[in-house]
């Protein structure tokens, strides 16, 4: 999942600041600051280099770039970018890493019924 | 064959020179110490496990699918945070040692079956490693295994240090840490070797621990097993 292009995600820009319970049926750019819950079911979520999400999120995607704290739960794959900085647990199918990503916190793979959970660096 | 051992004793001692490489060198060692801990991963499911190095998808992707539960917190570098320097009464700068276990190592009692310590004590600063080493008694489970690498004698403040990434039942994949700039204490960013514990030490730290076995290297490289 690469950053996308501007129109292709609703983007949250690294000016704005959100306190309270975010949901959509659409994919989510945030680069500014989210405080409270982020609720994404069926789609995915990119936390931009700018942003800052003290969150539980739940999605069908997640990539980091920049930082989260809170349980991220994410129902396909979790993306931790070289600059990611997460605090908090992870719940997916599969995850990959950069080098120089840091995360704190517990990583519980739940299993695609008959298939390993990969994890890549 | 001695040319082979030279270069052996240079990964811990550090070669002294200043032109070290811009990307790190990944460098592989045997464990004997990986080994008992992948025997009890083998033989038993849904472990918890606590992995206290440097990020690595390595452990994650080694740990999480042999089904064990993977926790992952860089205890070194939160150690290195520079918030937690504080002046003491007699205007010296120390680490704030009651916030650090505060804030890191924050678990319910008795939930780790592995512990992975990798080299933290030699590196950690010194007020730090014993409190650590406690919390992380309470954190184990009896009977859980800690594994943790010593120096087995001076190498120097410039020694190297590692980060540890688990590429097969007794294998080890060695990648030098480069602080990034803001967890510095000078203007060097290699974590400096801090101590060199001996025999005596090292019980002394886990004397509360029910049982400790010891491999030595070929590398200089106390490996140390402990079982809570």
């Amino acid at each position: 999942m690469d950053t996308p292009k501007s129109g292709e995600f609703a983007h949250i820009g690294k000016s704005v600041v959100i306190k309270g319970e975010l949901s959509g049926s659409e994919d989510l750019y945030v680069d500014g600051q989210v405080e409270g819950t982020i609720e994404l079911r069926n789609n995915s979520l990119i936390v931009g280099p700018n942003g800052n999400v003290k969150a539980n999120v739940s999605a069908k995607g997640v990539v980091v770039q920049g930082k989260v704290e809170g349980t991220v739960n994410a129902t396909e794959r979790v993306e931790l970018r070289k600059s990611a900085v997460v605090n908090g647990d992870v719940i997916t199918q599969r995850i990959s890493m950069e080098e120089g990503a840091f995360f704190k916190g517990k990583i519980d793979i739940q299993k695609e019924p008959g298939k390993a959970a990969p994890v890549a660096s | 064959m001695a040319l082979v051992s030279e270069n052996v004793m240079k990964l811990f001692r550090g070669s002294g020179q200043s032109s070290a490489p811009a990307v790190p060198q990944k460098l592989n060692r045997r464990s004997s110490g990986m080994a008992e801990i992948s025997r009890l991963l083998n033989s038993q499911e849904a472990l918890c496990v606590l992995d206290l190095g440097s990020t690595s998808a390595s452990n994650i992707q080694f740990l999480t699918e042999k089904g064990h539960k993977n926790y992952s917190e860089d205890l070194l570098r939160a150690s290195l945070d520079p918030t937690l320097r504080v002046k003491d009464e007699a205007g010296n700068w120390a680490t704030d040692g009651k916030r650090f276990l505060d804030e890191n190592l924050t678990y319910g009692n008795a939930l780790f079956d592995i512990v992975l310590c990798w080299n933290l004590p030699d590196y950690m600063e010194e007020s730090l490693v014993k409190p650590a080493v406690d919390r992380l008694w309470s954190v184990m489970k009896p009977g859980g295994l800690l594994l943790a690498f010593f120096h087995t004698r001076d190498a120097g403040p410039d020694a190297p240090c590692y980060r540890f990434h688990i590429t097969a039942t007794d294998m080890l994949e060695m990648q030098e840490i480069k602080l990034p700039a803001v967890n510095r204490k000078d203007d060097k960013n290699s974590l400096r070797l801090q101590r060199v514990f001996n025999n005596r030490h090292i019980e002394n730290l886990f004397r509360d621990f029910a049982s400790i076995k010891f491999f030595l290297a070929r590398d200089n490289i106390r490996e140390v097993l402990v079982v809570r």
